[in-house]
């Protein structure tokens, strides 16, 4: 999109005055800094997905669209997770960060926050897990998504 | 030289070949009304409410195919401008709306008369602009007339802050702007067109269902065209009314939910529906789930996002209609291509059949004055040669089913928004446009009022304008609705204390005349129509229990149409 004031609202009423889902949404500037990058999640019978392509592809600070379902691609989401860690709990939650590639990001002498990255199934997977623990705080990002090989999304 | 903001607002102008400038002045923009006063390329038309001076482009611009132009003031100004923009944009109508902002140091700000008009617009322009520094200035006008006019057309907003009209910067206007998110199509795909031509040329029982962008992209030449050499029956939107002679015998007229029977009946049972420049509104399909059953389908449109909106099409094409309609000539010459003239000949059998129940007929003796009656007098009158212009309602629809439209740009009404309030303004940005032409408003007195107050700029401007008024004392559209699905509870479509509009039109300096018997119809018509050079308000007391026929009921299938 065109990193222009106005872009994101654009995009996000065109979504509620629609009626489309919007799961997630994650923008941020580009490399180049007259673009920002887009990736959103939303669902739809195929008929749907269409109509949100084509819309989109209207709105004027659109450049360039990109369906990722539609080749192989990488989703990633980056996930914050506050949780109280005291007495057995302390190690339990060390070891569940761990086996999802955690990393713990800081600590108190009550509390970790742990940063994890991946699928959204597997930030799911780790919240679930981590269901006994004392969670206070969850963050995400939201999804990022890239295609696979050469095929690329540039302007 | 530095010019100042306004004086760059000007010159854009100018250079942009604006004729009209439609507006309403207040403080945000006393900078450009400064410039305006300072110049005479630009003629400003000062309007009685911001509303009508989108109205008034509007229909500017929908009878000259030009983009219509208008300058409102920040707050209240843009506000009372937005129910014009909706309607332009619901109809594709290129317009390009400047309003006056806060200076940019107070907005956000809660200042006088802020409002955040790029955030309320933006759901109903095609696009809109904020500009923040005054060397922008010049581009951004470029740019909306750009994406205005190009593509699918719409309304653009350009919100100009006091600040940025009053400081100065070099001059300079782009010849051309090229932006690289926005590049509107140009011709249809070869082989697309191909495909289409092919299944034409195979049906039996084809229809032509063509709509407002046969008119937006001037196309009328070619459709006209396309049609005799294949001998297909057509039918005509609400907004596509003129892209094909009415006269012509192998015209259906209308479809939709008022549209003709013979139409309707067309569309449920053709093999093959060729829709170009339409849209599939829900007044037209009616229930889609029993829409066109046993067609294979083939759209046209300039807008992909058009295409398989409502309806999954079989032949999409996507393109300006003038230019895939003249492709579609060249191929079938090229491949001296013949339609089905056996089965067509067994199809026009049967839609001979359903004309022949002539569904707009109507009591031709009644005492009191018939709608319908009206309107035939006025075609006649006119000789169908009028810019005819409408409110929304009852009256609406009898204009569209009796007003017999050879030619485009004619018929000016506000289709997708069903804007009351739309008639009168509209009428005068088509006599600006137009001075020589004779001009009718028809309306109702529901509608008249929304926007009354413009008999005074019609004074001001001496446009002769024909005010057809059908006084049925009732809302009359929400009156028959009522009447057919809410058992006759007639909540709130009674017009009490009505004025006398006689009166009023005289009390505005202009003539006013009241019709109570059929028989004075036509001489009233004619009498009004002599007056070249007067606004005419005719008041005529209309049956007050008429009803539009025929008419197909929510839910209902096109075949499934209420007859008188
Ligand atoms: C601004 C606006 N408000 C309300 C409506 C709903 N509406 C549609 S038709 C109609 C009645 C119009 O009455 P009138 O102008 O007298 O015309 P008639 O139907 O009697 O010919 C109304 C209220 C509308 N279309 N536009």
């Amino acid at each position: 999109m065109e990193n222009e004031a106005g872009a994101l609202s654009r995009v996000a009423g065109l979504f509620s005055a629609r009626g489309y889902n919007i799961e997630s949404l994650t923008v941020a500037p580009t490399e180049d800094e007259s673009l920002s990058r887009m990736t959103l999640v939303t669902t739809g019978t195929d008929e749907v997905v269409e109509q949100i392509t084509k819309q989109l592809n209207k709105l004027i600070d659109v450049v360039k669209l990109m369906d990722m379902q539609e080749g192989p691609h990488i989703e990633r989401e980056m996930m914050l997770i506050k949780t109280r860690a005291i007495g057995p709990a302390r190690e339990e939650v060390k070891r569940l960060s761990d086996i999802f590639r955690g990393r713990i990001i800081d600590v108190t002498d009550k509390i970790y926050t742990i940063e994890v990255t991946g699928t959204s199934a597997k930030l799911n997977a780790f919240v679930e897990a981590m269901a006994e623990t004392d969670i206070i705080e969850v963050v995400r990002s939201g999804v990022m998504g890239i295609a696979r090989g050469e095929k690329s999304l540039r302007v | 030289m530095e010019l100042t903001g306004a004086e760059i607002f000007v010159r854009c102008l100018a250079e942009q070949g604006v004729e009209h400038l439609f507006g309403y002045p207040g403080g945000a923009v006393l900078p450009i009304y400064d410039a305006l006063y300072q110049q005479d390329k630009v003629q400003h038309v000062l309007v009685r409410h911001e509303q009508a001076a989108t109205h008034a482009a509007d229909g500017y611009a929908r009878s000259t195919g030009k983009p219509g132009v208008v300058l409102v003031t920040s707050g209240p100004g843009a506000t009372n401008a937005v129910t014009g923009i909706a309607t332009a944009y619901m109809d594709s109508i290129p317009l390009v709306v400047f309003t006056g902002q806060v200076p940019t140091a107070l907005i956000g700000n809660d200042a006088f008369q802020e409002v955040d008009s790029v955030g309320i617009t933006r759901p109903c322009v095609k696009h809109n602009f904020l500009v923040k520094d005054v060397r922008d200035l010049a581009t951004t006008i470029k740019k909306a007339f750009y994406i205005a006019t190009t593509g699918r057309p719409g309304p653009v907003v350009v919100d100009i802050p006091k600040d940025v009209s009053a400081a100065k910067a070099e001059f300079h206007y782009p010849k051309r702007v090229t932006m690289r998110s926005y590049n509107p199509v140009t011709k249809g795909h070869p082989r697309q067109i191909r495909k289409a031509v092919d299944l034409m040329l195979t049906a039996k029982r084809p229809m032509l269902y063509t709509g407002g962008g046969v008119i937006l992209s001037n196309a009328s030449s070619q459709l006209v065209q396309l049609t005799r050499l294949l001998g297909f029956p057509i039918t005509n939107t609400l907004m596509g009314l003129g892209g094909y002679p009415a006269t012509d015998r192998q015209c259906l007229g209308m479809l939709g939910m008022h549209g003709t029977y013979e139409a309707n009946m067309g569309m449920h049972n053709c093999d093959v529906l060729i829709a170009i420049g339409a849209r599939f509104d829900d007044r037209v399909t009616g229930n889609i789930e029993k829409f066109c059953p046993t067609a294979q389908i083939i759209h046209i449109d300039i807008d992909p996002a058009s295409i398989s909106k409502n309806v999954k099409v079989d032949v999409p094409i996507v393109g300006p209609v003038d230019q895939v309609l003249k492709e579609m000539l060249a191929v079938i010459k090229e491949i001296k291509g013949k339609p089905d003239a056996a089965a067509l000949q067994v199809w026009w059998k049967q839609i001979e059949e359903w004309r022949a129940m002539d569904c707009l007929k109507f009591d031709r003796d009644s005492e009191l004055i018939k709608p319908q009656a009206v309107l035939e007098s006025l075609y006649k009158i006119t000789r169908g040669n009028a810019y005819v212009t409408s409110d929304v309602g009852q009256h609406q629809m009898w204009a569209a089913q009796f007003y017999k439209f050879d030619k485009p740009n004619r018929w000016i009404n506000s289709g997708g928004l069903g804007t009351m309030g739309f008639g009168l303004p509209a009428a005068m940005g088509v006599q600006f446009a137009h001075p020589k032409e004779t001009v009718a408003c028809v309306t109702g007195e529901g509608s008249i009022q929304m926007c009354i107050q413009e008999l005074s700029t019609c004074l001001q401007y001496k446009l002769p304008l024909k005010v057809i008024n059908l006084n049925n004392r009732y809302l009359g559209m929400v009156r028959q609705w009522q009447q057919f699905f809410y058992d006759g509870r007639y909540a709130m479509s009674y017009m009490e204390s009505l004025p006398d509009f006689v009166k009023l039109a005289e009390s505005y300096g202009h003539v006013g005349m009241q019709i109570t018997r059929p028989e004075d119809v036509e001489p009233a018509l004619k009498e009004a129509f002599k007056m070249k050079d007067r606004l005419v308000f005719m008041d005529f007391i209309t049956d007050q229990s008429e009803n539009v026929y025929p008419m197909i009921p929510a839910g209902a299938g096109q075949n499934e149409m209420i007859l008188v």
